[in-house]
């Protein structure tokens, strides 16, 4: 079978043959003794792994900005009868990672989340995160939708787009967004064409 | 000096190799298979495809921090490029009011980890440019010269394609294709009913294994490197099984500095080379020195190894180095496309690539544009990675929602969550790729006030589209909206006009660089014949694309292999007959 093969291949290939180059041993043996490695996982350079691991430990969000993130996430990516939400699939974390990792984002979702707690501050006396759920909807429904928003709600608007494309991408890149979204691929299988059904709804085939 | 290093400075290769890339790969194994000891300098890593140190594959994009952003890997967080468009302390500049974009990878294989591996070979008229078109300028060589070689590099590697009959494409030994997909057969029939033709692609992916290599296993992800060698990398397919000679000293981490001369015979004797472990400058010595460090890497270090003798940079008499850079034309398109709304799921992965293409269909005499292009597609149920929904507001009020009424173009809840599964796989996107003319005052050139980390003098470029480019990338986003209108699909942004020369990428972006040392059989006006010898020191080779005079719209990675070989055998050929 194709998958046999394959992975017979895999692993007659993966004996030991990096272990006899000579530069990797020369490049190991250089570091100094006292600086504790960071562990490499597969896939990545040494370079990134250290970037990862420092970003990691580093920290963007205030505790008043996660939740507010996490209370805005909720409203843009509900739990719904088929899974659930932004918050229940990692999204702020995942948001909070990206801060760090591509910092040119810092500034628009930082000053966003003030230009929200500000309006809210103002019209409802608290901010974004401390208001009532009908009065976090009357926000969002002036900013969520562009061709219909107030021009003093424009940078609301801009944020919102924003915050729409990184909730959206955390939440679907997720395990949970990815069973909801009904992705299947990412395995090993065998690439029979469009399905039979599938052919016939649209009308399509592969005799022409 | 301690004692190992005088033992290295007294071997002499048969044959020193700068670059692990689709060139050197392919003249390591040629010339090691052929007999000859062979020092193959690489100056990034070891880099193999199947060992877990390496592998990215079936990785899901919840295993990334970033879910597979670009942050530090231009082409994504599980790409196999080690390197990039810029890299930490190997800078490169270019003169004002012009822009090259250079991408590198440093590691064993080189851009061959996780280029596109489509594996087109040029047409007889692509070798004939000038004598056909009265610019640009002829090979010294045909497409007759190169089919034998092109045949054996489809059987030694593997592409898959079918036979078409074309003169502009001519037909491989193929592999069978994948059946496209169904967005590909939108487009095949959009593009019957517009006299576009759309063909199976070509790609150098084992629809069948073939020599001990696994096959595809259908995941789409060959930009990640493919752990079963199932796909084309000069590391898995060509460096791994040359060291397994015995006859390959295969150094990584050595990043060549000059070709080093005899200042009386005036012939390279072998290669100085920063060791980046230790920092120290070493270098080899062999009886022929082959350069393969990819186009502009290769003119910067013919034009670095200056001496008494070649004060000009070497193999440089003509003046030519580093002139007539070219690269492929590229613009690009996005489209919706309503009927693909709702679409019942299932595992449409596929290989690596889009399954089918357009190759260049029209006649340039009757256009007002010199040279040609192609199409590749993209699209299809792909797994979400970052940037998944972002512009969601752009394309939600298009079409109706599912009571069929009218909608507001953002939004938010239960509602919006919905309209990403409706509009999940409903996107095609076109990208042409086409020739350019190169040109003279399109060059690179060492940077007078530049060195890298490694003191080595940096490249400087120079370059600018012409007319000819603009006009063909206008051509191609009117084509792109045929399509798209013969689709039923609706365009996605605003039509690229003139004030983006119709969205033409700039030069470097689509990473089909050539012509640097180019090859013919004037000596005043090139750098190499046409066994890709150096004019001016007849025991130096160039095996990647600065040997070639012109590209066609064929990504150029085949013929580089193709004319690896076909110099491999010329080296041989003039060894046993004690020429060089
Ligand atoms: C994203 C992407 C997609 C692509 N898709 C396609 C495609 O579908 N079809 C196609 O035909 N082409 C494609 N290409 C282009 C293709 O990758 C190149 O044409 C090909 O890899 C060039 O081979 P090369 O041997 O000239 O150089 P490279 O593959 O770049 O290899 C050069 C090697 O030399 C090493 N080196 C450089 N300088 C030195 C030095 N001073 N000393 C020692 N070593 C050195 C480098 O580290 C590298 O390993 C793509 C490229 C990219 C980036
Ligand atoms: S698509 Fe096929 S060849 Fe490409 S990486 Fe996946 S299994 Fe390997």
């Amino acid at each position: 079978m194709k998958r046999r093969d394959s992975l017979k291949a895999i692993t007659l290939s993966s004996l030991g043959f990096a272990g006899l180059n000579p530069q990797i041993s020369a490049a190991e043996s250089i570091m100094p003794p006292d600086v504790k490695p960071v562990k490499i996982p597969g896939g990545r350079q040494k370079f990134e792994a250290e970037r990862d691991a420092k970003l990691n430990a580093d920290k963007f969000f205030t505790p008043h900005e996660l939740k507010t993130v996490t209370v805005l996430g909720d409203i843009i990516i509900p739990a719904d009868a088929k899974s659930g939400s932004a918050s229940q699939a990692g999204t702020p974390a995942f948001i909070e990672f990206m801060m760090k990792d591509q910092p040119q984002w810092q500034t628009p979702m930082r000053g966003g989340l003030r230009w929200l707690d500000n309006v809210c501050t103002k019209r409802f006396g608290k901010k974004f995160a401390d208001c009532l759920k009908a009065q976090q909807i009357e926000i969002v429904d002036e900013i969520a939708y562009p061709g219909k928003a107030k021009p003093e709600m424009s940078q609301g608007v801009a944020f919102f787009n924003m915050m729409r494309g990184f909730v959206a991408t955390g939440f679907f890149t997720s395990q949970m967004g990815i069973k909801d979204l009904g992705y299947v691929g990412n395995t090993p299988n065998q690439w029979e064409g469009v399905p039979a059904d599938v052919l016939k709804q649209y009308n399509l085939s592969y005799d022409e | 000096m301690d004692v190992p290093q005088i033992k290295k400075a007294a071997k002499v290769y048969d044959v020193v190799i700068v670059g692990s890339g689709a060139g050197g790969g392919m003249a390591a194994y040629q010339l090691s298979k052929a007999g000859a000891t062979v020092c193959l300098l690489e100056a990034g890593g070891y880099f193999d495809p199947a060992d877990p140190k390496y592998i990215n594959q079936l990785k899901w994009a919840y295993e990334s921090p970033r879910r597979g952003a670009g942050t530090t890997r231009a082409f994504g967080d599980f790409d196999a490029a080690w390197g990039g468009w810029e890299i930490e302390g190997e800078p490169y500049s270019a003169v004002k009011g012009t822009e090259f974009h250079w991408f590198r990878s440093r590691m064993l294989g080189g851009r061959t980890n996780h280029w596109g591996r489509i594996s087109l070979r040029m047409g007889p008229d692509d070798f004939k440019r000038k004598s056909l078109t009265g610019i640009g300028e002829d090979w010294p060589l045909s497409y007759e010269d190169y089919a034998p070689y092109y045949d054996k590099v489809d059987d030694l590697i593997g592409v898959f394609g079918s036979k078409e009959g074309l003169r502009d494409a001519p037909d491989g030994r193929f592999l069978p294709p994948p059946k496209p997909r169904l967005h590909e057969l939108m487009i095949k029939k959009a593009g019957k009913s517009i006299g576009v033709p759309v063909i199976p692609s070509r790609l150098s992916i084992l629809t069948k294994p073939i020599h001990d290599r696994g096959g595809c296993f259908y995941c789409a992800q060959c930009g990640r490197a493919c752990q079963a060698y199932a796909d084309f990398s000069s590391s898995s397919v060509l460096c791994i099984p040359a060291v397994k000679t015995g006859r390959v000293t295969l150094i990584n981490g050595a990043m060549a500095r000059e070709v080093i001369t005899d200042p009386k015979t005036g012939l390279a004797t072998g290669v100085s080379y920063v060791d980046v472990p230790t920092m120290t400058e070493q270098s080899v010595m062999g009886k022929v020195v082959v350069l393969a460090a990819s186009t502009c890497e290769t003119a910067r270090l013919l034009l670095n190894s200056k001496s008494a003798r070649f004060q000009n940079g070497l193999a440089n008499s003509s003046g030519v180095v580093g002139k007539y850079l070219n690269d492929s034309t590229g613009a690009s398109r996005g489209a919706f496309i309503p009927a693909l709304m709702d679409r019942k799921r299932y595992n449409e992965d596929g290989v690596g690539g889009a399954h089918v293409y357009s190759p260049w269909w029209l006649d340039n005499k009757k256009l007002d544009f010199p040279r040609g292009y192609h199409i590749e597609y993209g699209g299809g149920m792909g797994m979400p990675m970052y940037g998944f929904g972002f512009g969601m507001e752009g394309r939600n009020s298009i079409v109706p929602g599912r009571d069929g009424k009218p909608k507001a173009a953002g939004g938010y809840g239960a509602d919006l969550k919905d309209d990403f599964r409706r509009f999940y796989g409903a996107n095609i996107g076109m990208a042409g790729r086409g020739e350019p003319v190169p040109l003279e005052s399109n060059y690179c050139e060492i940077d007078p006030n530049t060195v890298d980390k490694y003191g080595i003098p940096t490249l400087r470029f120079n370059y600018k589209w012409g007319e000819a480019e603009i006009k063909q990338a206008k051509h191609m986003q009117d084509t792109f909206e045929e399509i798209i209108h013969a689709m039923g699909g609706i365009a996605l942004g605003k039509k690229p006009g003139p004030e983006t020369n119709y969205g033409l990428e700039a030069p470097g972006k689509i990473i089909h660089e050539i012509g640097t040392a180019r090859m013919g059989n004037d000596p005043k006006t090139s750098v190499l014949n046409k066994y890709s010898q150096a004019h001016d020191v007849k025991n130096l080779f160039v095996v990647d694309a600065a040997a070639f005079p012109s590209q066609g719209d064929k990504n150029v990675t085949w013929t580089i292999l193709a004319n690896s070989w076909r110099t491999s055998d010329y080296i041989i050929d003039q060894v046993k007959q004690k020429n060089i």
